[in-house]
This record gives C-alpha cells, sequence and structure tokens, in this order.
C-alpha cells in the first residue's frame, strides 16, 4: 500500500442529534481503500456502516451529521469541497448501488433514459450519443436485447434485471470507487450469485473499487479481499477476508462466525445447536461504557467494563479492538 | 379495460365546449355584437333564433358560441397559471423543506382563509375590469390547492429510493424536481388542474356577473347571465342558455377530472400492465 489511498477515513465520528442531546452513531471509525481494491464493512443493522458509506459520499442528513474527523478522495478533504465540487464526485467517480433495485429507479421514466442522464449530467454528451451509450451500458451488464429494453420502465423488469440497471447507471461515468450497500439482499439466491459476479468482474476490467456493505459476511469475504467487522458503531476487527474465516480475533467475530451455518456440519444435520451470540445489540443512546460488545461477551473482564480497547495491530497482518483476543 | 363513463362523457363536453369556441365564427348565425336589431329584440326561441334574442335584438346562441372563447381562455389560462405557481412553490417548499417551507405554508394558509372570488375581486379593483386582468386576479388566487398537493407529493416522493438515489448519482437540485419528482406527481396536479379549470369558469362567471370581468358589450356567458337578470322571469331563455353552457362545461371538466383520478392513479395503473 504506497502512495495516496482512493479513500481514507480517519477517526470518524457521526453524531445522532435527537433535538435534546448528541449521541455518537458511529465512532473512532478509520479504514483506506486502495485504487481497484475490495473492501467489505460487515455487522448487524443499526451497527453504523450504511451511515459510514452515506458519511462518505457527503450524503448524511439531519439528524446525523458528521462530528469529527477526515474522509479524504485522492488525498483531498471531502467535507471542505464545495457543494458544486462534491455533486461532481457523486455518481461520477464515486458510484453507490443500494439495497432495493425496486424503489431506486424512477418508475415513471424509462430504463434507458435513466443511464443516458448519467452521461449527459457528468460527461456533457447530448441526449443522442448519451442513448448510445446507454445501449452499451445495458449490454455490458448482460441485459439481453438492450436495444429494446433500454425503453422498458423499470415494473417491466424483474429484480435481477433492475439490479443490473442499477450497475448501469452506477458504472457508467466509470467511477474509481463502487460503493454497493446490500447490494443483493432483496434478490434470490441464485440471482444474488450472478449480479455480484458480474459487478466483481465489471469493477476489476475497470479498476474500479468496491466498498461493500452487507450483514452477510460470507457474501463480503467471497467479494472482498480485506474485511472490517463493525459493531455498535465501532469498527472491532479489519482483517484479510480469507484470515477472518481462519482466525477470527475479536469474540464478536468469533460469534458471527460460528453462527454461519455450514452444510453438512453436525449443528446443520440437527444434531447439535447452531451458535449463536447471546443478548442483543444496545440501543444507539444506551451504549455501555468501555467495550461496546462487554455484556455480550463470554471473555469480559473489569477492564472490558471501564476502558474501551485500543485498535491492536496483528502480526498476520490488520487489526483488533478487544483487550484480551486470540 | 372497463368503459369509463365519466371520463368519456367528460372529455367529450370539454372537447365540444373547445370546439365552439374554436369554430365560433362558422358556428354563429350572426355577429355576436354587432348585429343588434330592435326590430328583433326579446323573441323567444324558434327556429330563427334557436336561442332567443335579447332585450337589443341579439341573437343569443351565436353570443353563446362566442362566450365559448372568453370562459374557456380564463378557465384555461388562469388555472395553468395556478398549476405552475402552485407546483413550483409546493415542489420546491416540499423538497427542500425549511424556512422556504414555512413560507410557503403560510402564503397557502393565507390564501386558503381569504375566500378567493374576494381576493380576485380586490384585484379585479385594482386592475380594472377586462380580460387580462380577469386572468391575472383569477391565476393568482387558486393554486393553494395545487400548492397544497404538490407539497404532500414532495414530502413523500422525497424519501423515495430513486430520489435518494438521484442524488447519489450526482443530480442537482433542479434536476432532481423536474425529473424525478415532478413526473411522479403530474396524476394528482392534472386532476386538480381540471377541477381547477372548473371553479375558473364558475368565478369568471360570477366575476363578469358583478360587472368586473369581460366588458360589455362583448358575451361571455357570465355578463350574459348578468344582463339577463332583470328579464328572467319575461325572457327567462336569456339566462337559461348561458347558465346550461357553464354548467355543461362545468360538469365536463369534473368528470373528466374524475375519470383521469381513476387512469392517472398508480395503484388502478399498475392494475393495468
Amino acid at each position: 500500500m504506497t502512495g495516496v489511498p482512493l479513500i481514507e477515513v480517519e477517526d470518524l465520528r457521526i453524531d445522532l442529534d435527537d433535538g435534546s442531546r448528541r449521541v455518537a452513531a458511529a465512532e473512532g471509525v478509520s479504514f483506506r481503500i486502495d485504487r481497484g481494491e475490495t473492501f467489505g464493512l460487515v455487522g448487524e443493522s443499526g451497527c453504523g456502516k450504511s451511515i459510514t458509506a452515506l458519511a462518505l459520499i457527503g450524503l448524511l442528513r439531519q439528524p446525523l451529521s458528521i462530528g469529527s474527523g477526515v474522509i479524504r478522495f485522492e488525498g483531498r478533504e471531502i467535507q471542505r469541497l464545495s457543494t458544486t465540487k462534491q455533486r461532481e464526485l457523486r455518481g461520477n467517480r464515486i458510484a453507490m448501488i443500494f439495497q432495493e433495485p425496486m424503489t431506486a429507479l424512477n418508475p415513471v421514466s424509462p430504463v434507458g433514459r435513466q443511464i443516458a442522464e448519467m452521461f449527459v449530467l457528468h460527461k456533457g454528451k447530448s441526449w443522442r450519443e448519451a442513448n448510445q451509450l446507454a445501449v452499451e451500458a445495458l449490454a455490458n451488464v448482460r441485459v439481453p436485447a438492450p436495444e429494446r429494453r433500454v425503453k422498458d420502465y423499470p415494473h417491466q423488469l424483474s429484480g435481477g434485471m433492475r439490479q443490473r440497471v442499477m450497475i448501469a447507471i452506477a458504472l457508467a461515468c466509470g467511477p474509481d470507487l463502487l460503493i454497493a450497500d446490500e447490494p443483493t439482499t432483496a434478490l434470490d439466491v441464485t440471482v444474488q450469485a450472478e449480479i455480484i459476479e458480474l459487478m466483481r468482474n465489471l469493477c476489476a476490467e475497470r479498476g474500479t473499487a468496491i466498498l461493500m456493505i452487507s450483514h452477510d459476511l460470507g457474501l463480503v469475504a467471497n467479494v472482498c479481499r480485506r474485511v472490517a467487522v463493525m459493531y455498535a458503531g465501532r469498527i472491532v476487527e479489519e482483517r484479510g477476508s480469507a484470515d477472518v474465516f481462519r482466525a477470527p480475533s475479536h469474540p464478536y467475530t468469533q460469534g458471527l462466525v460460528a453462527s454461519l451455518p455450514r452444510l453438512g456440519s453436525r449443528a446443520a444435520l440437527g444434531r447439535t445447536r447452531l451458535k449463536e451470540i447471546a443478548g442483543v445489540v444496545p440501543a444507539i443512546t444506551s451504549f455501555p461504557d468501555g467495550c461496546r460488545f462487554n455484556p455480550r461477551c463470554a471473555r469480559a473482564t473489569d477492564i472490558c467494563r471501564t476502558t474501551a480497547p485500543v485498535a491492536d495491530l496483528l502480526e498476520a497482518g490488520g487489526l483488533v479492538r478487544c483487550h484480551h483476543h486470540a | 379495460m372497463k368503459l369509463r363513463a365519466n371520463l368519456i362523457i367528460g372529455s367529450a363536453l370539454f372537447a365540444l365546449a373547445i370546439l365552439v369556441g374554436l369554430l365560433a365564427p362558422w358556428l354563429a348565425h350572426t355577429d355576436p355584437v354587432l348585429d343588434a336589431n330592435l326590430m328583433n329584440a326579446e323573441e323567444p326561441p324558434s327556429w330563427a333564433w334557436w336561442f332567443g334574442t335579447d332585450d337589443q335584438g341579439r341573437d343569443i346562441y351565436s353570443r353563446v358560441v362566442y362566450g365559448a372563447r372568453v370562459s374557456l381562455t380564463v378557465g384555461i389560462v388562469s388555472q395553468l397559471i395556478n398549476s405552475v405557481i402552485g407546483v413550483a412553490l409546493g415542489l420546491s417548499a416540499g423538497y427542500w423543506g425549511g424556512w422556504w417551507d414555512d413560507v410557503v405554508n403560510g402564503l397557502t394558509n393565507l390564501m386558503l382563509a381569504i375566500p378567493s372570488l374576494i381576493f380576485a375581486l380586490a384585484i379585479m379593483a385594482v386592475l380594472g375590469p377586462g380580460l387580462t386582468s380577469l386572468l391575472i386576479a383569477l391565476g393568482l388566487t387558486n393554486w393553494s390547492f395545487t400548492c397544497r398537493i404538490a407539497r404532500a407529493s414532495a414530502l413523500s416522493l422525497r424519501s423515495q429510493g430513486y430520489v435518494q438515489a438521484a442524488t447519489v448519482l450526482g443530480y442537482g437540485d433542479l434536476r432532481i424536481m423536474i425529473t424525478q419528482l415532478l413526473p411522479n406527481m403530474l396524476g394528482p396536479i392534472i386532476v386538480i388542474g381540471t377541477l381547477g379549470m372548473g371553479s375558473a369558469v364558475l368565478s369568471e362567471a360570477a366575476l363578469s356577473f358583478l360587472g368586473l370581468g369581460v366588458r360589455p358589450p362583448f358575451p361571455s356567458w357570465g355578463s350574459m347571465l348578468s344582463d339577463a337578470r332583470d328579464q328572467i322571469t319575461t325572457a327567462p331563455w336569456l339566462s337559461v342558455f348561458p347558465g346550461l353552457a357553464i354548467f355543461l362545461t362545468v360538469l365536463g371538466l369534473n368528470l373528466l377530472g374524475d375519470g383521469l383520478r381513476d387512469i392517472l392513479d398508480p395503484q388502478s395503473r399498475s392494475r393495468r400492465t
């Protein structure tokens, strides 16, 4: 990892202002993604992974705001850029695809027009050229008969096709970073595999970095080279994705890996119970003191209840935030 | 698809009114203003005078036909002004929120609190009677419903996935409003628009009736009614035919509005596809 990373997040804190007080919905979040790299952000609902992504593209809205920390895109601080400059980044250099392909497309506009609009908006093409490019973009995401499909409205397409269209829109301008927020959660498993494969191949061809956000550790490990696991607003472990599976270090990650059902295992055959992590994720307004995982952690000791652990660098590469990590 | 009676009857009546207005010079038997002949004053309806004649001997049929021009111009143009103002204010208020939303909300409530006809009267009093001031007066006083609808739609559409996606993809505010929000709220806006045209036709009649509309001797349905008021017992045809014209046009517009609402409703649209 040399030179200026594509995106660098340093000690990011995201505040949630509920009118009477501010609480940190995410804090101490740091990571970097290099050009063409694939990076995964994994965690349960409400752990702060999606708002971290929104912060990256400068789209946090009230009651959320960036409390402190720095986000750099190619070395430039995103927060310092003017609104216009930020908008020029969005869709052009940083693109995003969403969980719900059903709702992320404008229902009253043909999909070809929605793709073409990206070329008009960011590349200054004429509509005539843009429409031509839209057909190519649809062909690139392996939509059959693209010259006919461009005239279709979103409701005429299946979920998988819609997500392909979303990918075509997101990759239209050849962005440097693609943020994929639960891109396949709403799809069938078979379609899911196709979409992931498509996304990965297209990004690899163009050297587009991927930031993938998901609750599905298996999926993320499959796509991404490195994975950060978030819990209650903090990154608890960041490793190469193979290492996370082979030798998870943080008790929470260990719990996650252990709770994945495996075909052929004793649990899957019904002989033993599937492992689970006891307890529930604490509410954002009542995070415990010290390590936020301590109420659910089997290894918790007194220090865990008073002092938040700092990041320990692991010998094998990566880091973990735990007083008693493996 | 089910036959939609109100849509068909409504658009037929509206189309008829527009056709009559457009073809007035060919449909009318006489010139509505100049062909006064006291020899024919107050003739009841007959083969020669389909709708009868007024106290100056002018052919009521020809005057009703020409009156369609004024009524429809006022109805369509003033409602267009209303729709543009209402959509611009409501859409931007709903999308941006904040202080602008408060301002627009206050303005809308003010407009709703003042009876629009009284407000239009006040504007007419300042501008003086005439077609242009009629258009301005009615165009500035009836946008509050459109504004409300546009604002409510913008509020709910703003949180839709595709609107957020557009933001993420680098669309500017104006582009989002025009390409993402506006097309998705057009259905209710059109419905409100047609209903508003009906009420604009009625308001024109009311203002002309009060002597603030189109200046005599040029005919408008409202001013004809106003002129006919004194003779309603002796020559009822003077008021019946312009009244009937107003009634049918407004009925047509209301039926059209209802019919459009049925087919433009996204729910029924998705049922069709």
